[in-house]
């Protein structure tokens, strides 16, 4: 199990570094890559930049745990979690999540859990830029909707093959 | 102990960090974020709606009645929103 975790200011490239999980490596058979973008507006109200903000130490650690805890749920063979910092502008890469597996159920499962609880509990926050000023974003209930249907129920339907 | 505020806690408050050591009467996250919130207009700002801001002891996420006996360092944000 191969486990990359970054936090950074600089741009990621998701095909190199899901690359960099697979290479030489004959018994994965599944890699799933999530990249999250940041938007360029918001219910029709555009947006110029957003500044993202962390918890240096904390948001390591909290990624780690809940990484840890996807390769106790899933059989993973690897997870790469990238998270940029800092000014981002629209079409900007914000979150990288990349998993590997024998098969691709576990990777698809591993990858949405991953980002669930990375929006819910890593601490980052957003604050975007409009024409009338800077605003903190609001934390969505559909995130922490998304994130709780994984602590329901002892685990998620067996993985297809 | 070292305390941390982010993203509109720290705005609030004014500052990032800084030394604190409550009285010794004060025992959990709840009673502590009470005490601040008297330490002042920009403390009392910060705290008003206290049952939103979230806490982590030394950088693990902690509720209203966790003890923060030995804590080194207690951090007070909004709820997260990266991703």
């Amino acid at each position: 199990m191969t486990t990359t975790i970054r936090l950074q200011q600089e741009d990621f490239d998701a095909a190199a570094e899901a690359t960099a999980l697979t290479r030489g490596r004959t018994n994965i058979g599944a890699v799933v890559t999530f990249t999250g973008i940041c938007r360029g507006g918001e219910r029709g109200e555009s947006i110029a930049a957003m500044t993202l903000e962390h918890y240096p130490g904390m948001a390591e650690a909290e990624i780690a745990r809940h990484v840890e805890e996807a390769k106790g749920r899933w059989p993973l063979l690897g997870v790469t979690v990238i998270h940029r910092y800092g000014r981002l502008v629209p079409g900007d890469n914000i979150v990288l999540v990349v998993t590997a597996a024998a098969h691709r159920g576990e990777a698809f499962a591993a990858a949405e859990f991953l980002m669930d609880y990375l929006k819910t509990s890593a601490p980052f926050w957003k604050q975007e830029e409009r024409s009338d000023g800077k605003t903190w974003v609001d934390a969505k209930s559909t995130d922490d909707a998304a994130a709780a249907r994984w602590s329901r129920g002892p685990r998620k339907p067996e993985a297809a093959e | 102990m070292k305390v941390l505020y982010f993203a509109w806690v720290r705005e609030r408050v004014g500052k990032a960090d800084e030394m604190l050591e409550p009285p010794a009467e004060i025992r959990t996250v709840a009673e502590f974020m009470r005490w601040l919130s008297g330490r002042g207009e920009e403390y009392a700002h910060a705290f008003e709606n206290g049952q939103v801001i979230r806490v982590a002891i030394d950088k693990t996420h902690a509720k209203p009645d966790a003890l923060i006996a030995g804590a080194r360092e207690i951090a007070f944000f909004p709820p997260m929103t990266g991703g």
